[in-house]
């Protein structure tokens, strides 16, 4: 069984936000609007956080794109009352929008602040949208699956053409969308993965890991040389 | 059992028999009120939480808050009745039901600001169909709906002579008050098994009440969030529940005594009585306040010291002293020496409490979810009108089931004041005789 997880390299990461775009394109993720945006109400499964840090040569500025880090062992899917929220057999965290009762007690137990809520009927019908990501009600959680769509997009191909499934086919739009290649996506469970060796890495470390939480997406620290 | 055994009596029935301008005042205010939260509830409905103040990441407020008072408030009733029956404080007599029917009236409030709290209340039944017990929030309906039951029946096995009481001396509602008192004529095996009856839903309501509480802080401290990851907080819920309880119970007292002249049955010594009880209970809550935030300060985890900061000199500084000059400054004052001025001063000191726990849940719930670990930008939250409304109309809904509860049933309980003048003095004596040594023999 596959076990799907990321590395994102912030030494390459320029915090361009292309990812974060590619991101509300791919899953019809709402436009809030000024007002709503304004409220702290913006919906962003993909989003990048900024830190100003110290160096030796004074302020210096420090991205780190959070999406939904999959944890192996979620905070979030043990407080929910009705199954809305769970980890599916390949790792991934998934959120049924049709039985989500919007009681947030998923929201209040991430520590990565990485569901979010549709205060309003945030979405509707629209030309130019992904038919395989599925519409979400107001009241309800929603967050970032890895695209899991595409993953069972990709299995249906591999399935029609009768061939073996090859995990490379799979790819979420944001590490699809990089322009600085800083985000790389794959099967942990496999040794010989990219993404399993950079995980590996000495530079390789993850968000909030005291916590055991087993995130399942892994940051590389910048290089020594300071960006 | 008929023959009215004191002419005081007349003065727990009246409010039943006849209905002043007062009474028609008081609802219409309460309407107003629950008006008002019908039409924050309706905006709330048809357009969404957005219409809160909530946002990211503050996705729990006033609700959640409310919630953990009005279940904290439920705690006055069964819980200190069936401690005091349970210690036999003969004192208990005029004041139990009063208690009591605070506790089944307010949970409904309590439970109903989950269903008020969900983005989709059209899906509440999901619990139900899929209800995941390993949450929580599941282990809260358990519990909740389990104390409900247990207040609802040591509620309605007291008041069965009473409603006997009233089937035979009232004109009115024959029907309703005979199906009620299930043929009671007063016989002593009758009694014998009521009384046995109230006695084992006595000690059964004491562990369930204890758990619905402890529950409710689960929903916190089951999570990994800084200053909510406590095991202090099960205890610490149960304490504050009592204390607001108490709180509650002493201002509802004396709201009734007022509107319904039962200064007779409601003296200075019930007040005192409880404005002690009160002290304690800000006794104790001081030393679980200071407890669980030595800890946190002490062990100096940053993620902990940022809401402790928040909370002492941030953003919540207000709030939180507010909330330690109300739950403790005041009470103390008031309640040290109660000589004088009593019923006024334990008034005070109640309300203070009042408004002091309220703002300890409030201060528990909000500052935590508004200090993200990551670098997010960090938001206060501000209730919106729908919020207050809503709040308001809770308030509102409580006081009028309160009310109209008075309008069908004795507020005092009628028999068990009987029993104490017949009965109690003797037995008092009997009692304390065993205690003393040399006495004579009790059971032993
Ligand atoms: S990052 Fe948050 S939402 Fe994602 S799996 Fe972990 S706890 Fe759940
Ligand atoms: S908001 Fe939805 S997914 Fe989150 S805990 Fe509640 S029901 Fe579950």
């Amino acid at each position: 069984m596959a076990l799907w997880g990321m590395v994102i390299d912030l030494d390459r990461c320029t915090g361009c936000q292309a990812c974060v775009m590619a991101c509300k394109a791919e899953n019809n993720i709402p436009a809030v609007g000024m007002k709503e945006a304004h409220k702290e109400r913006v919906i962003s499964w993909m989003q990048v956080l900024t830190e100003t840090g110290e160096d030796q040569h004074g302020a210096k500025m420090r991205f780190i794109p959070r999406p939904c880090l999959q944890c192996d062992d979620p905070p979030c899917t043990k407080v929910c009352p009705v199954y809305a929220t769970y980890r599916n057999p390949e790792g991934i965290v998934a959120q049924i929008y049709a039985r989500c009762i919007g009681c947030r007690f998923c929201m209040a137990a991430c520590p990565y602040n990485a569901k979010y809520f549709n205060w309003h009927t945030y979405q509707k019908e629209a030309p130019g949208q992904n038919p395989d990501v599925s519409l979400r009600e107001k009241g309800v959680v929603e967050k970032c699956t890895f695209c899991h769509h595409r993953l069972q997009r990709a299995r249906e191909r591999a399935s029609a053409e009768k061939r073996e499934f090859d995990p490379a086919e799979y790819v979420p739009a944001c590490a699809e969308a990089c322009p600085a290649q800083a985000i790389v996506f794959g099967d942990l469970s496999d040794p010989a993965s990219e993404v399993a060796k950079l995980a590996h890495s000495p530079r390789a470390f993850r968000l909030l890991e005291e916590l055991g939480t087993k995130p399942k997406v892994f940051y590389l620290t910048e290089g020594e040389a300071g960006g | 059992m008929a023959d009215a055994g004191d002419p005081h009596e007349e003065i727990l029935l009246a409010p039943i028999e006849r209905t002043g301008p007062g009474f028609y005042w008081a609802v219409a205010l309460l309407g107003v009120l629950i008006a008002w939260g019908a039409v924050a509830y309706w905006a709330q409905f048809t357009s969404g939480l957005g219409v809160t103040g909530l946002h990211q990441p503050v996705g729990w407020g006033f609700y959640v808050t409310n919630f953990v008072f009005f279940i904290g408030i439920s705690h006055a009733g069964t819980l200190i009745s069936a401690i005091l029956r349970l210690s036999k404080a003969e004192w208990r007599r005029p004041i139990t039901r009063m208690a009591e029917v605070i506790t089944c009236m307010v949970i409904f409030i309590g439970a109903g600001q989950i269903l008020v709290d969900l983005g989709r209340p059209d899906r509440i039944m999901n619990v139900i169909r899929h209800g995941r017990y390993q949450s929580p929030l599941l282990w809260d309906a358990t519990s909740i709906s389990a104390y409900l039951t247990a207040s609802l029946t040591y509620l309605y096995l007291p008041m069965i002579p009473d409603i006997a009481i009233l089937r035979d001396r009232l004109g009115k509602r024959k029907l309703l008050y005979s199906v009620l008192a299930l043929g009671w004529t007063g016989t002593e095996h009758q009694q014998r098994v009521l009384n046995r009856a109230i006695a084992v839903m006595a000690v059964l309501v004491i562990p369930i009440a204890v758990s619905v509480h402890s529950v409710v802080s689960f929903v916190f401290s089951m999570t990994l969030q800084p200053s909510w990851h406590s095991t202090i907080f099960g205890p610490y819920f149960v304490v504050g529940a009592i204390f607001s309880g108490i709180a509650g119970l002493i201002v509802t007292m004396i709201i009734f005594r007022r509107a319904y002249r039962l200064h007779y049955y409601l003296k200075p010594i019930h007040f005192r009585y409880l404005g002690q009880l009160l002290l304690i209970m800000a006794l104790l809550w001081f030393y679980f306040t200071f407890a669980e935030y030595l800890t946190g300060y002490y062990g100096a985890e940053p993620e902990e010291l940022k809401v402790f900061w928040a909370k002492f000199s941030g953003p919540f500084w207000p709030f939180f002293w507010t909330m330690v000059l109300c739950n403790f400054a005041i009470p103390l004052l008031c309640l040290v020496n109660l000589k004088r001025h009593t019923v006024g001063k334990v008034l005070v000191a109640s309300l203070s409490v009042l408004l002091g726990m309220w703002l300890e849940r409030f201060i528990i719930v909000v500052p935590t979810l508004s200090l993200p670990r990551l670098p997010f930008p960090e938001g206060i939250y501000w209730p919106t009108w729908v919020e207050w409304g809503e709040t308001a109309g809770s308030f509102g809904l409580f006081a009028l089931f309160y009310l109209l509860f008075t309008k069908f049933f004795p507020i005092v309980s009628i028999w068990e004041i009987r029993e104490g003048r017949e009965m109690a003095l003797r037995e008092v004596e009997e009692r304390i005789a065993s205690y003393l040594p040399g006495g004579a023999e009790g059971e032993s």
